[in-house]
C-alpha cells in the first residue's frame, strides 16, 4: 500500500521529467502571431525541478509518518532510500536513461552545508566539550586506522587473488578507497541516532566523532588523490611529509574560518537592534560564508561551519531578538531536514543508474568485511587507551554501539563519484561499493540497530525536566571541582574550563554582546526565567483564564469581583482595535464621571487587556510588528502567573490562613513606599487603595527615537514610555507636588514636547503636570496590573530607601565564612560585589527580560532616584513584567 | 619534593589514608608534595583553619571517581568516602553555612551572589532563591533539607559531576 502511494507520488515528478525531452521540438517551427497561451518549461526548469524534489521529499515525509508503526520500526532515511530507489526506477524506466543523480557540487555546495550548520549550531557544547578527547580520539585516529587498515586489507585481497582481476587498483588506488570510505557520515549518523535516543555521552561521541573527522577524510582523500594521480612512482618522501603537515593545516585552518566567522557574525549581531527582521539572515549568511571560505582555502568546510555554529551560538543568541531566535531554530532545522531527505533520496536514485556501476563481488564483500571489523577493532583498541584517562570509562556495550553506529553515507558517495575515470581505472568498481556499503550501513544497520540498543539496554537518554535545583546546584559543582583541582595543582578540564569562563565573562561577552544582553546574562537565571516561561504556558494550555483565576478574589480586591467579566471584554474589544480606555475620555471636563472613569480604568487594568493600537510598522516590510495577539497572550500568562504562583505557593505549603496577613501590612508598607517617593517635597500622604495605578500609555514620537538612539539606550523597537498616572481627584490635590517633580529628572527624561496622548489625558488636560516619564518611543497602551504595580514601588524602596535592610545581613556576610576544617579553600572564589545589593534594582531587574534590549543608562537610573517608586513603572511593559511578576510575588511572600 | 615529602610521610600514616580515602600509593605522595607546597607555614597545617594532611586528603577524598570494583563492594562497611551520599553532603555543607542542616534563604542568597557575579539584581536573586527553595521543599520549612536535597538531585548523576581525575 505504502509503495501504491509513493508511486502516486512520482508521477508528477516523471510527469516533469518527460517534459525536457518533448520540449525542444515547439521552438523550431515559427510561432503563429500572437499566442494566447505560451509553455515557458525552459526558463524555469532548474528552479521548478528543485522545488519539486523538495516537494517531492516532503510529501513522501508525511506519507511515512502517516504510520507511527512504519517510522517506530524504520528509520526514516532507510524509508528515503527506498522511495529514491523507486523513483529512481521510474524515471530509468520513463526517460531510458538516469537522470537526478547526486552531483558532488550540489552536495558539497549546498545539501551538507545546512546540515552541518544545524548541528554545529545545536550541539549541547559542554557535552562536546566534556568529551572532546574521546571525540577527537576517534575522529583523528580513528579515521586514519580506518583508512590505512582498510585499504591495505583490501590490497592483500586482492594480492591473495580474492578480488577478480579487472579491477585494476593498486595498494594507492585501495588507500584512496579506503580513505573514502572509512569516514563516518554526520548525515547518516544524525539520521539513525536521533531515533534511536542513546544516553547523550554515546551520542555525542559518536556524532561528535563524525562531524570532526571531515578534516582527517578531506586530507587523506586529496593527499591520496594526488598521489594516485601523481603516479606511485613519482611520490617523494617530501610528499608524504606535506600530507600529515596538510592534515593539521586543513583541520586547524578550518576550524580558524570557522572560529572568525563566529566572531564576526556575533560581532555583527550586535548591532542589529534597529533591523531585527534581517538577523536570521546574518546566521545563515556569515555560516555560509564560512562554509564556502573552508572550501575555497580547500580546508574542511563542515569544521568550519561546525566551529562557526558551535563558537557564535552563545553570543548569537544573546544578542538577536527573541523572534529571530525562533526563526533561526526553525529555518535551520527545516533546511536541515530538507537536505537531509532529498540527500537520501537521491543517494537512492543514483544507485540505480547500473551504467556507473561495475560489480566485483568479491571487493564488495570484502569491503563490507573490512569496514565492520576494522571499526569494532579500532573501537575497541582507542576505548581502552581512551579508558584510561576517562572519569568515566566507556563499557563494553557503549563500544558495541559505537562500532555497530559508524554509519558511512553521503559523503563517501560524492567523494567517490568525484574520482577522475583515467586515473583510477577501478573506478566504477569503487562506486558499486561504496553503494553497497552505504545502503548496507543506512538500511541494515540503521534497521538494526535500534533493537541492538534495546536488547543490550543501553542506557537511554531520560527526558526530564531541567529544576532550578539542579541547574543550580551543578553550577556549584562545577565550582567547587575547579576549585578542587586548584587546590590538587593538577589542572585539568574543570580548571581549564574555570578560566575560559572567566576569560569569556571579562572580555569576550562583554566585546560580543550587547551591553543590555551582556547585563542579564547568566546561566541560573535564565534557567529561571524559562522554567517561568514554561509554567505560565503549561498553565495556560490547562485552560486557565485570566479572570477565573484565584487572584481576583482576593479580599483586598473586592471591587474587581462585580466587574462582569465578558461583558467588559466583549464591550472593550467591540469598541475597535484603536480603542483605548484613556482616549475616549479625551473630551470629558474632570467631573465625578472623570473619577469614576480613571477607577473604572485602574480597575480594568488590573484585570485585563484589551485590544491595542499600534501606530507604527503596520505596513512596514522591515520591521516585524509584535503581533498584537501574541502580547495579550503574554499578557495572559503575567497576570495567570502571578495568581498561580500565588495560589500555588500557599495551597502547597497549607499557609491560606495567613495569606489575609501580608495584605494589610503589605498596604502598610505601600503607603510607606509612597510616601518615601514623596518624600522630596517632604510631602506625606496615605493614599486609599483605588487612587493609584500605573498605566502604561505609549505614544509614537520621532524626536523620542531619536534621543533614545543619541543616548544609546537600547531600546527594543516597540518598547513603551510609562506614564504613572493618578485618579484625577488626587491629582488635583497634588498638583503642586507633581510639579515640583518634575522639575527634579534630568532634561533627558523630560519630553521634548508634550505629545499628543499626553495632552489629551484627562489627568493632564486640566494638571498638565504629573510625575510623568518619558524615556523612549512609544507605540501602545498598555494596562498593568496594579498590584504589580504597588509591588513594584514597594520592594524597589524597600531596597532603595531602606538598604541596610537588605543590605546589612549580606555585607555581613560578604567575607568567606570559616567553614570548617573540611574545605581547604573555599570554593567559591567568585568576586562578589557588595555593590549589586543595592544597585538600582528596577534597571536591574528590568534587564532581567530574556529578551530586553531596553535598559537606561545608569546615569539615567541616579537621577531618577528619587523617584524610584514610580520610576519602576516605567518597565511594566509586556516583556518586562514576565519577569516581574513573579519577583512580585515572591517579595510579597517575604513582606 | 617528591622524595623528600614521602619521606616526611609516615608509612603507617599512609597506610591509614590509604584505608580511609582509597588514595593509591603514588596518588597519596603526589597530593602530600602539594600539600607541603602549599603549607607556606611549613608547620603541616594549611591556613588558621588547621587543616592537616589527613584532613587534606579525606576532602579530596570525596572527589575521587567511584571504581567499577567499589560498586559492588559489600554495603556492610563504613561507607567510602566518595560515595554519593558523601559528595552530597559536601555540596551541601557548602551552602549550609551556620551547619544546621537546612539550607535557608539567606544562605542560598549568599551562594547565589557569589555565583552570579553582579549582572543580576538583588531582586531576581530573591526570587531565583525563592524558587529553588519552592521548588526542593517539601515539609514547607522554607529551607531545604538534607534529605530534600538528595531529593532533588535524584537524576543527576553526582558521581560524575561531583569527580576529578587524579593523577596516577
Amino acid at each position: 500500500m505504502l509503495r501504491a502511494a509513493l508511486s502516486l507520488l512520482a508521477l508528477p515528478l516523471a510527469g516533469a521529467a518527460e517534459e525536457p525531452t518533448q520540449k525542444p521540438e515547439s521552438p523550431g517551427e515559427p510561432p503563429p502571431g500572437l499566442e494566447l497561451f505560451r509553455w515557458q518549461w525552459h526558463e524555469v526548469e532548474a528552479p521548478y525541478l528543485v522545488a519539486l524534489w523538495i516537494l517531492v521529499a516532503s510529501l513522501a515525509k508525511i506519507v511515512f509518518h502517516l504510520s507511527r508503526k512504519v517510522t517506530s520500526l524504520v528509520p526514516e532515511s532507510c524509508l528515503l532510500i527506498l522511495l529514491g530507489l523507486v523513483l529512481g526506477g521510474i524515471v530509468l524506466a520513463v526517460a531510458k536513461k538516469a537522470e537526478y543523480q547526486l552531483e558532488p557540487g550540489t552536495f558539497f555546495l549546498f545539501l551538507l552545508p545546512p546540515i552541518v550548520l544545524d548541528s554545529g549550531y545545536f550541539m549541547p557544547s559542554r557535552l562536546f566539550f566534556d568529551n572532546l578527547g574521546a571525540i577527537l580520539t576517534y575522529a583523528v585516529v580513528g579515521t586514519l586506522w580506518n583508512a590505512f587498515t582498510t585499504g591495505a586489507a583490501l590490497w592483500g585481497l586482492q594480492q591473495a587473488g580474492l578480488v577478480a582481476p579487472r579491477v585494476q587498483a593498486g595498494l594507492l588506488d585501495f588507500l584512496l578507497f579506503g580513505s573514502l570510505i572509512s569516514a563516518v557520515d554526520p548525515v547518516a549518523v544524525l539520521a539513525v541516532f536521533e531515533e534511536v535516543h542513546v544516553n547523550e555521552t554515546l551520542f555525542i561521541i559518536v556524532f561528535g566523532e563524525s562531524l570532526l573527522n571531515d578534516a582527517v577524510t578531506v586530507v587523506l582523500y586529496k593527499v591520496c588523490n594526488s598521489f594516485v594521480e601523481m603516479g606511485s612512482a613519482n611520490v617523494q618522501a617530501t610528499d608524504y611529509l606535506k600530507g600529515v603537515a596538510s592534515l593539521f593545516v586543513v583541520s586547524l585552518g578550518g576550524a580558524a574560518v570557522g572560529l572568525v566567522f563566529a566572531f564576526l557574525l556575533a560581532l555583527t549581531t550586535r548591532f542589529t537592534k534597529r533591523v531585527r527582521i534581517i538577523e536570521p539572515l546574518l546566521v545563515f549568511l556569515l555560516a555560509y560564508a564560512a562554509y564556502l571560505t573552508a572550501e575555497m582555502a580547500s580546508l574542511s568546510a563542515i569544521l568550519a561551519v561546525t566551529m562557526c555554529g558551535l563558537g557564535c551560538k552563545k553570543y548569537v543568541e544573546a544578542n538577536i531578538s527573541h523572534k529571530s531566535r525562533t526563526t533561526v531554530k526553525y529555518t535551520m532545522k527545516t533546511l536541515a531536514s530538507c537536505a537531509e531527505t532529498v540527500i537520501f533520496m537521491l543517494l537512492g536514485i543514483s544507485a540505480v543508474d547500473s551504467s556507473k556501476w561495475a560489480w566485483d563481488s568479491g571487493l564488495v564483500l570484502g569491503t563490507l568485511i573490512f569496514i565492520l571489523f576494522f571499526r569494532a577493532l579500532g573501537v575497541v583498541l582507542q576505548t581502552w587507551v581512551l579508558n584510561q584517562f576517562r572519569l568515566v570509562p566507556l563499557d563494553k556495550i557503549d563500544q558495541v554501539v559505537m562500532s555497530y553506529g559508524g554509519l558511512r553515507g553521503a559523503v563517501a558517495f560524492a567523494l567517490v563519484i568525484l574520482l577522475d575515470r583515467t586515473k583510477v581505472p577501478a573506478k566504477d568498481y569503487f562506486v558499486a561499493t561504496t553503494i553497497v556499503v552505504v545502503f548496507f550501513t543506512v538500511i541494515v544497520q540503521g534497521l538494526t540497530i535500534k533493537p541492538l540498543v534495546k536488547w543490550l539496554k543501553v542506557k537511554r537518554s531520560e527526558h526530564h525536566k531541567p529544576t532550578l535545583n539542579q541547574e543550580l546546584h551543578e553550577h556549584t559543582f562545577d565550582h567547587i571541582l575547579a576549585a578542587v583541582e586548584d587546590v590538587v595543582g593538577h589542572h585539568g578540564y574543570h580548571y581549564w574550563r574555570d578560566r575560559w569562563e572567566q576569560f569569556d565573562k571579562k572580555y569576550l561577552s562583554q566585546l560580543l554582546m550587547r551591553r543590555s544582553a551582556y547585563r542579564i546574562r547568566d546561566q541560573i537565571w535564565d534557567v529561571y526565567y524559562r522554567l517561568n516561561i514554561r509554567d505560565a504556558i503549561s498553565f495556560v494550555d490547562q485552560g486557565g483564564h485570566v479572570l477565573s483565576s484565584t487572584g481576583l478574589t482576593l479580599p483586598s480586591m473586592p471591587s474587581r469581583n462585580s466587574v462582569a467579566e465578558t461583558s467588559v471584554t466583549n464591550l472593550l474589544r467591540e469598541s475597535g482595535s484603536g480603542a483605548c480606555l484613556d482616549l475616549q475620555v479625551i473630551d470629558t471636563v474632570r467631573s465625578g464621571r472623570d473619577r469614576e472613569d480613571a477607577v473604572m480604568h485602574h480597575l480594568l487594568c488590573g484585570g485585563l487587556y484589551k485590544p491595542r493600537r499600534r501606530y507604527k510598522a503596520s505596513c512596514s516590510r522591515h520591521f516585524i510588528s509584535e503581533d498584537a495577539q501574541e502580547r495579550q497572550d503574554k499578557e495572559v500568562f503575567q497576570q495567570n502567573m502571578k495568581r498561580r504562583l500565588e495560589s500555588f505557593k500557599s495551597t502547597k505549603h497549607n499557609i491560606c490562613f495567613t495569606k489575609s496577613k501580608p495584605r494589610p501590612r503589605k498596604t502598610g508598607r505601600r503607603k510607606d513606599g509612597v510616601a518615601n517617593a514623596e518624600a522630596t517635597n517632604g510631602k506625606h500622604r496615605g493614599l486609599g487603595f483605588q487612587d493609584t495605578a500605573a498605566v502604561i500609555l505609549t505614544v509614537e514620537s520621532e524626536e523620542e527615537e531619536e534621543e533614545s538612539d543619541s543616548s544609546e539606550t537600547e531600546k527594543e523597537d516597540d518598547e513603551g514610555i510609562i506614564f504613572v498616572a493618578r485618579a484625577t481627584s488626587e491629582v488635583l490635590q497634588e498638583g503642586k507636588v507633581s510639579g515640583s517633580l518634575e522639575v527634579c529628572p534630568s532634561p533627558r527624561i523630560i519630553p521634548p514636547s508634550p505629545t499628543c496622548a499626553e495632552k489629551e489625558l484627562p489627568w493632564k488636560s486640566g494638571q498638565g503636570d504629573l510625575a510623568v516619564y518619558v524615556s523612549s518611543e512609544t507605540t501602545k497602551i498598555v494596562p498593568v496590573d496594579m498590584q504589580t504595580g504597588w509591588n513594584q514601588s514597594i520592594s524597589s524602596l524597600e531596597s532603595l530607601a531602606s538598604p541596610p535592610c537588605n543590605q546589612a545581613p549580606i555585607l555581613t556576610c560578604l567575607p568567606p565564612h570559616p567553614r570548617g576544617t573540611e574545605e581547604p579553600q573555599v570554593p567559591l572564589h567568585l568576586p562578589s560585589d557588595p555593590r549589586s545589593s543595592f544597585a538600582f534594582p528596577p534597571s536591574l531587574a528590568k534587564a532581567g527580560r530574556s529578551r530586553s534590549e531596553s535598559s537606561a543608562d545608569l546615569p539615567q537610573q541616579q537621577e531618577l532616584q528619587p523617584l524610584m517608586g514610580h520610576k519602576d513603572h516605567t518597565h511594566l511593559s509586556p516583556g518586562t513584567a514576565t519577569s516581574h511578576w513573579c519577583i512580585q510575588f515572591n517579595r510579597g511572600s517575604r513582606l | 619534593m617528591g622524595s623528600r615529602a614521602s619521606t616526611l610521610l609516615r608509612d603507617e600514616e599512609l597506610e591509614e589514608i590509604k584505608k580511609e580515602t582509597g588514595f593509591s600509593h603514588s596518588q597519596i605522595t603526589r597530593l602530600y608534595s602539594r600539600f607541603t607546597s602549599l603549607d607556606k607555614g611549613e608547620n603541616g597545617t594549611l591556613r588558621e583553619d588547621q587543616v592537616n594532611f589527613r584532613g587534606f586528603m579525606r576532602t579530596l577524598a570525596h572527589f575521587r571517581p567511584i571504581e567499577d570494583n567499589e560498586k559492588s563492594k559489600d554495603v556492610n562497611g563504613p561507607e567510602p568516602l566518595n560515595s554519593r551520599s558523601n559528595k552530597l553532603h559536601f555540596a551541601f555543607r557548602l551552602y549550609d553555612l551556620d551547619k544546621d542542616e537546612k539550607i535557608s534563604r539567606d544562605e542560598l542568597l549568599q551562594v547565589l551572589r557569589m555565583m552570579v557575579g553582579v549582572n543580576i539584581s538583588d531582586e531576581q536573586l530573591g526570587s531565583i532563591a525563592d524558587r529553588t527553595i519552592q521548588e526542593a521543599d517539601q515539609d514547607g520549612d522554607s529551607a531545604i533539607s538534607f534529605t530534600e536535597f538528595v531529593k532533588v538531585l535524584e537524576k543527576v548523576d553526582v558521581e560524575q559531576k561531583m569527580s576529578i581525575r587524579f593523577l596516577h
